[in-house]
């Protein structure tokens, strides 16, 4: 079981770095804050047990995604002062709902009676992460690879028809 | 194991609410696709939670891969048409984009 004060700690960074991802106006600090989000997640992933996807979530989405995602910025065109500034106000004005979306859902929250005693059946005989994917569930390796390369063709598509 | 559900649970939520927020009060697309890479990892994170208070880690880790992969694959693609429009309209705003025809 792992400590709860850890939990929380990270709960409330990932959660500092989520919301100042969503806030901040620059798109290459966006990017920035989405990364830090996914390496404070993979390490809440690690504490809960699951290494396996923690190591994914900080490889590919921390990594992979940030580097996308950043490249895609400064391939971009950058905002020019006046309209940097002028999104800027338009954002703050649009920062009036966020308190009262969190409020209303603190309260929802604490006002719905989630059971903790989960009445499942028991778990099942096999629980190694290696075994249920390559075994039980190969059917998903599957369906990733066609995704995968559904993604690949669609992307030389789009820059094939760009030319 | 209650408290660690109800603190984890409560930074889904939060997680939700900033990737619901970054989808609807940003014009830009980049930014939009941000949004639900943002929502995305809340899925994630509920996911694992739900297999390690059940017991199910293994399956729960399971689904999570599947899930990383199919939202890099998602995200590729999404900056794909995002290259796409600006070579075509040299703005990635969405209020900017009149010019697109069914």
């Amino acid at each position: 079981m792992p400590d709860i004060t850890i939990i929380l700690i990270l709960v409330v960074a990932m959660v500092i770095a989520a919301v100042y991802t969503a806030m901040v106006t620059r798109l290459l600090h966006s990017a920035i804050g989405l990364g830090i989000t996914s390496a404070i997640l993979a390490i809440l992933i690690f504490q809960l047990a699951s290494p396996l996807t923690a190591v994914f979530e900080l490889s590919v989405c921390a990594g992979l995604i940030s580097a996308i995602f950043i490249s895609v910025t400064s391939l971009t065109q950058r905002l020019t002062p006046e309209k940097f500034a002028e999104r800027r106000r338009q954002r703050l004005r649009r920062f009036w709902f966020l308190p009262v979306i969190i409020i209303v859902a603190a309260v929802v929250l604490s006002l719905i009676h989630i059971p903790m005693t989960f009445n499942l059946p028991a778990p099942p005989a096999e629980n190694n992460v290696n075994i249920i994917l390559w075994r039980l569930r190969h059917l998903d390796l599957l369906g990733q690879i066609v995704i995968l390369l559904a993604g690949a063709f669609g992307v030389v598509i789009f820059f094939k028809e760009q030319k | 194991m209650s408290q660690l559900f109800w603190v984890c649970s409560i930074g889904v939520v939060l997680l939700f609410i900033a990737g619901i927020y970054c989808v609807l009060a940003s014009f830009t697309l980049v930014r939009a696709i941000i949004g639900l890479e943002l929502l995305t990892k809340a899925v994630t994170l509920l996911v694992i939670l739900v297999g390690y208070a059940t017991g199910r880690a293994g399956l729960a880790q399971a689904l999570a891969i599947t899930l990383i992969v199919i939202e890099v694959v998602v995200i590729a693609v999404a900056m794909g048409v995002v290259l796409c429009v600006f070579g075509h309209n040299k703005t990635i705003d969405a209020k900017l984009l009149r010019n697109v025809k069914g």
